[in-house]
């Protein structure tokens, strides 16, 4: 599918520039940025029903991204999609961005509300899917979380919140990489069986290989029809995906790579186009 | 014979008001009589969120209502919003410039029986800290009214402020009130005493007691505490010398500190603060703990008699 290697070239694309912004930032969060490159590519390129160049667009659907501090993959993603300069990229995390280290509604609206905060997102895109259903808007809330920031119990809150409002218009992504800055999640903080603990909340699951991007498409299909329900998609992903030497590592959760270490990473992305 | 009223009241009854404004939508944290929201939500039942006993997600979902041009008016106690919740309000409400308002109830040491962790004396402190919001302690009914009411022209978070008991109506429906200007209420020459909240009423008694000691006071009603009336506090502090700043709050962070943050920078005086002084509160009946707690107008004329002789 042409699609399909499209998506493919962009994901990697947006890798590269999550691994230049921040060796040139000097700090940043790669492990979760990387793993969720294929999502965001899906999300901003496929799915999500938008104009970038009118991004106040009172029918668009909205992408709320709860766990901020894997925002690299959203400006990313979003320069190549037409935001605003590829260019601007560069002033991640400088003084003077747009491009805050965690996202900054103020300085640009099209990130949909600020966050950074763990365990605030979900919340807020239950509100703007409320928002939704008061005025028969047909957008769609989506909205992305890890799974480290289902510790926070505000979470949980939001998850009952979406079920009884039946909130059919609400899309969850958890972001399922099984890292949380220190160390497996499952040691730090055990949130298995994650699936179970949705559905004793009456949300439907989906699950779905994070990196597949020909899944990651109907999955999205198949959550768009969903009615009813709110829907959340458990997406399995590996974080630091793409370079090798941070795959799979939570050291690399919110470590910045040396000016070596993002020369290699670059390297290592380029064999995939 | 005073009226008795509470601000709550005053709440409820804007709220049945503006609700005609359909971009309006409530929420409440399982408090919806003590919020004195029941109206609201029989007449609007369609904009009316029932959230349950989850301050944090209602915030939130407050944020994500606003950011979609709605005006959500969020209430429970203000042990819990704003207290509880501070990081939601800072963050998806403050940072984000969010149009949503607080309702908060049931602040203060007066909420009586229900003791200490009920009574939010906090709350102003740690809401004029946080940028864009704005924070308004009305001083009854008819001021709770027309400060819900001006809140909603406001673009961004306000904290409203609103007590439990019924307490005496002292201003009227013509009463000058204005979110961001301080109203005298008395003029005098000898002390300005600046109050907020039910501490207004105790000023004004305070202020007759001291009038036939020969004391003639000025008496500022500061219902907003953010942005405060630095004019009004500056102009007064000139003409008398010396001020006293009396509210229902911890001594630490609220209605004292930003009178006090104007005085020292632009025309220092000598200061008294009627509050409560760092201490936690008890179970007891409203009027036992003002006496307990230094709450009442006999400490107002106490604390202008000590700072007269300081000027």
């Amino acid at each position: 599918m042409a699609e399909v290697r499209i998506l493919k070239r962009r994901a990697n694309a947006i890798r590269k520039d999550i691994i230049k912004m921040i060796s040139e930032a000097g700090s940043g969060h790669p492990a979760g940025a990387l793993g969720m490159a294929d999502i965001f590519a899906v999300l901003y390129f496929s799915v999500l029903n938008h104009k970038p160049k009118r991004p106040d667009w009172l029918d668009r659907d909205r992408l709320v991204l709860s766990n901020g501090h894997i925002c690299a993959v959203r400006y990313a993603a979003m320069a190549h999609r037409g935001y605003f300069p590829v260019k601007e990229l560069k002033t991640f995390r400088k003084l003077g961005s747009r491009l805050q280290g965690h996202p900054s509604y103020l300085d640009m609206p099209s990130l949909e509300s600020s966050s950074g905060s763990l365990g605030h997102g979900l919340s807020i895109a239950v509100g703007m899917a409320l928002a939704a259903k008061l005025d028969n808007k047909n957008y769609k809330v989506y909205c992305v979380v890890s799974d480290g920031e289902l510790n926070e119990g505000s979470s949980w809150e939001a998850v009952n919140a979406a079920n009884k409002w039946a909130l059919d218009n609400l899309i969850v992504i958890v972001d399922r990489n099984y890292i949380q800055i220190s160390g497996r999640t499952e040691h730090v903080w055990p949130l298995d069986p994650l699936d179970k603990k949705f559905e004793s909340y009456d949300w439907n699951v989906l699950e779905v290989d994070g990196h597949d991007i020909h899944k990651l498409l109907s999955v999205f299909e198949r959550a768009n029809k969903v009615k009813g329900k709110p829907v959340v998609i458990i997406a399995n992903t590996v974080p630091g995906k793409g370079v090798p030497f941070m795959e799979n590592d939570y050291e690399w959760h919110g470590k910045p790579p040396s000016k070596q270490e993002a020369e290699f990473a670059l390297l290592e992305l380029e064999k995939n186009g | 014979m005073v009226e008795l009223k509470a601000t709550r009241q005053g709440y409820g009854d804007a709220m049945l008001d503006i609700g005609k404004n359909k971009k309006i939508v409530a929420l409440s944290a399982d408090l919806t009589d003590s919020n004195k929201l029941g109206a609201f939500e029989k007449e609007y039942p369609e904009r009316f969120f029932q959230c349950g006993v989850a301050e944090q997600n209602m915030v939130g979902m407050a944020a994500g209502l606003a950011l979609s041009g709605k005006i959500p008016f969020v209430s429970t106690f203000a042990a819990f919003v704003p207290n509880r919740t501070l990081d939601q309000i800072r963050v998806d409400l403050c940072y984000n410039n969010a149009n949503v308002k607080m309702g908060s109830t049931h602040a203060g040491i007066t909420v009586g029986e229900d003791g200490a962790t009920h009574q939010a004396m906090e709350d102003i402190a740690a809401m004029r800290s946080l940028p864009n919001m704005t924070v308004v302690v009305p001083c009854d009914y008819e001021e709770a009214k027309k400060a819900v009411k001006q809140a909603v022209i406001i673009k961004g978070p306000v904290y409203l402020r609103f007590g439990r008991n019924k307490i005496p109506v002292i201003t009227g429906k013509t009463t000058p009130f204005h979110i961001g200007r301080a109203e005298v209420f008395k003029k005098g020459t000898d002390v300005t005493i600046i109050a907020c909240g039910i501490m207004v009423n105790e000023a004004l008694k305070a202020s007759e007691e001291l009038y036939s000691h020969g004391v003639n006071a000025e008496l500022i009603n500061c219902h907003t505490i953010k942005p405060i009336d630095k004019a009004k506090i500056i102009a007064s502090a000139k003409k008398t010398g010396c001020v006293v700043t009396a509210e229902e709050h911890q001594k630490h962070g609220g209605l004292g500190s930003a009178v006090a943050e104007v005085i020292v920078k632009h025309h220092p005086v000598p200061m008294e603060f009627v509050a409560v002084n760092d201490k936690f509160g008890e179970s007891g009946k409203p009027d036992e703990l003002m006496k307990k707690y230094g709450l009442t107008s006999k400490d107002i004329v106490h604390a202008v008699n000590k700072v007269v002789k300081r000027k």
